[in-house]
């Protein structure tokens, strides 16, 4: 029963539309011109590699706009006003005022880990947007192992920490480093046992096989009522792996200066900010796509082009289809961005006692209860929690 | 050759010259940090070694436990305790080196002979690819589940042990008094052992 449970899992459930293909259409149309399959596959290749790295950087000054903006409300301020229509062009010039400050190495500082550590903290995250689907064809890659990929790869940033932290020479930089290492690797054990639920409903670890599960009564069969536990479990690692308040530890400011990022400046305290934001627009991604339903729209798509009595196979359909597919996946992880601003304006600092506490003898047992009633529930209704 | 083919031979060569220059860095080099950082670096080029043989879960399990859990718990142990200290000179350095630069050498010429006389069976079964994560699952429910749950006793003695050596105050009994102090595993306000029963109670010390 075992073997045929976890083989069921390969194969694609019926009738899910085969919706928007850009690497196909792309070929196409370079064939048209007169290129070969081979050249057109070679010019397609750099593409959604650009493409990840604009919109990443896009994501990160949209949410330096919104953290900005919502702060200032928070605090009955007005927030950035000049740079631009209500400053959203602010990120921007924080960015440019960044590339143009003077990079400085500490004298006793171990120059060549002090340069290697902020590339290995945004490099895994950058690398991780690959299992982020948008559409049902609309990511860079579907491994199979996709969500596993993204755990695995978030594992790497304590190492980069670590590195900044010894190197800079500086006991607060070792603090904040070893109190980031610590915290990275008490929170990613319950986020993988709350992924593990969802993946042991949905029967794979694609991320593709995950939203396609929750798909078929709009925001109905979304996981977030089935799992519950998980996602708030989910949320709150999500936003311990991203040292956002409440548990920003590492870089504590009134304790710390600024922990691992204290001797950084010009571009190598960018990247260090680039990886934080990237980080957070990339777990709120995860969340919309484990627990709200990825590009799924709260009434589904096919119901709507039965209502009207189009095709949903015809070519304008399938383009606007994408469009709402990746709009709402985009709204749903910007409304936890918006979440995850507020509570770092609202809410004060965790201490490190608190912080494991929480963690190891909070988190985990209840992500390892929720994992086993999933799986209760599993064996139950296997109609419902996907048998 | 194709371009997958020659990309595929380039990230081969790559991966195995990071492999090899950074386990003999591991060895050799004198700073214990930058030995520690290389080894990071070596568990990821085994990891893309085993991307390159179509085993992207395993290359996913490798980097999460070795590079994620193992070697950032080695760096963490080296970073908090790393005290300057020089180290006591041990006689017969050199004798010791010579004899394990031999033992390693034996080592790697059996390790090459078998590596030549063996049969391999060119080319090898078919990869599995995506399959592979469901095969691996199955495998360890049925026919190496024994092995599988012997290992994770293993890791459950380990576990007690480190707590046991971590916590020492278990079997320590009162420096004054003489009598068994604070035995049980459950954290509760630890009476601290270096004060009498009877002077007045620490407020502020008592709690860490």
């Amino acid at each position: 029963m075992l073997s045929t449970g976890l083989l069921g899992a390969t194969v694609t459930p019926p009738g899910t539309p085969p919706g928007l293909d850009l690497q196909s259409s792309f070929i196409d149309l370079a064939q048209a011109m007169g290129l070969t399959a081979g050249a057109a596959r070679l010019l397609w290749l750099p593409l959604p590699m650009v493409l990840v790295l604009v919109g990443a950087v896009v994501g990160v000054l949209v949410s330096v706009w919104l953290e900005r903006k919502i702060s200032a409300a928070v605090q009955q301020r007005i927030g950035p006003e000049y740079a631009g229509a209500l400053g959203v062009l602010q990120p921007l010039a924080d960015g440019l005022k960044l590339v143009f400050k003077e990079d400085i190495i500490p004298a006793r500082a171990d120059s060549v880990l002090f340069s290697l550590g902020p590339v290995l903290v945004v490099v895994p995250v950058i690398l991780s947007w690959l299992v982020v689907p948008f559409g049902q064809n609309l990511l860079i890659s579907n491994v199979g192992v996709g969500i596993f990929l993204w755990i695995a790869l978030s594992s790497i940033q304590p190492i980069g920490l670590l590195m900044s932290g010894y190197s800079s020479n500086n006991k607060y930089s070792l603090l904040g480093g070893l109190r980031a290492a610590a915290q990275s690797i008490s929170y990613e054990i319950p986020l993988a046992l709350a992924v593990l639920a969802v993946v042991m409903m949905s029967n794979s670890l694609s991320t593709v096989d995950i939203v396609a599960q929750q798909t078929g009564a709009g925001i109905l069969s979304w996981n977030i009522w089935r799992q519950p536990v998980g996602f708030v479990i989910f949320w709150i690692c999500a936003l311990a792996e991203c040292e956002r308040l409440p548990f920003d530890l590492p870089e504590a400011e009134e304790e710390l200066v600024a922990g691992y990022q204290t001797e950084y400046s010009g571009m190598k305290f960018a990247l260090f900010y680039l990886g934080s934001y990237i980080n957070l627009v990339l777990s709120a991604l995860l969340v919309s796509v484990l627990y709200l339903g990825g590009w799924s729209f709260p009434v589904p798509v096919e119901w709507i082009t039965g209502w009207l009595g189009v095709s949903p196979d015809a070519p304008l359909v399938q383009v606007i289809t994408g469009s709402i597919g990746i709009v709402s996946t985009i709204l749903k992880a910007y409304l936890l961005v918006f979440f995850a601003i507020l509570l770092r304006w609202t809410t004060p600092r965790v201490r490190i006692d608190q912080l494991l506490d929480l963690g190891w003898k909070f988190l985990l047992p209840i992500a390892l209860v929720n994992l086993l009633v999933t799986a209760g529930l599993k064996l139950a209704f296997p109609v419902a929690f996907g048998g | 050759m194709s371009i997958a083919s020659t990309t595929q031979q380039i990230c081969f060569l790559v991966l195995s010259a990071t492999t090899v220059v950074g386990s003999l860095g591991v060895v050799l080099l004198p700073n214990i940090v930058y030995s520690a950082f290389l080894l990071g670096g070596v568990f990821l080029s085994v990891a893309g070694l085993y991307l390159l043989l179509n085993a992207s879960f395993v290359a996913a399990a490798q980097i999460l436990v070795y590079v994620g859990a193992v070697n950032v718990l080695i760096l963490f142990a080296i970073m908090l305790v790393n005290k300057q200290e020089t180290l006591a000179a041990i006689p017969g350095l050199l004798v010791r080196r010579l004899l394990s630069g031999a033992v390693c050498a034996g080592l790697f010429a059996l390790l090459l002979r078998v590596a030549f006389t063996t049969n391999w069976a060119l080319p090898g079964p078919p990869p599995v690819g995506e399959e592979a994560t469901i095969r691996i699952g199955e495998h360890l429910f049925t026919d190496y589940l024994l092995p599988f749950e012997l290992a994770s006793v293993l890791l459950l003695m380990a576990m007690i042990g480190a707590i046991v050596l971590a916590r020492r105050d278990v079997f320590s009994t009162d420096v004054i008094t003489g009598e068994p102090a604070d035995q049980g595993l459950i954290e509760k306000d630890r009476t601290p052992l270096l004060i009498e029963k009877s002077a007045p109670a620490p407020t502020l010390l008592s709690k860490p």
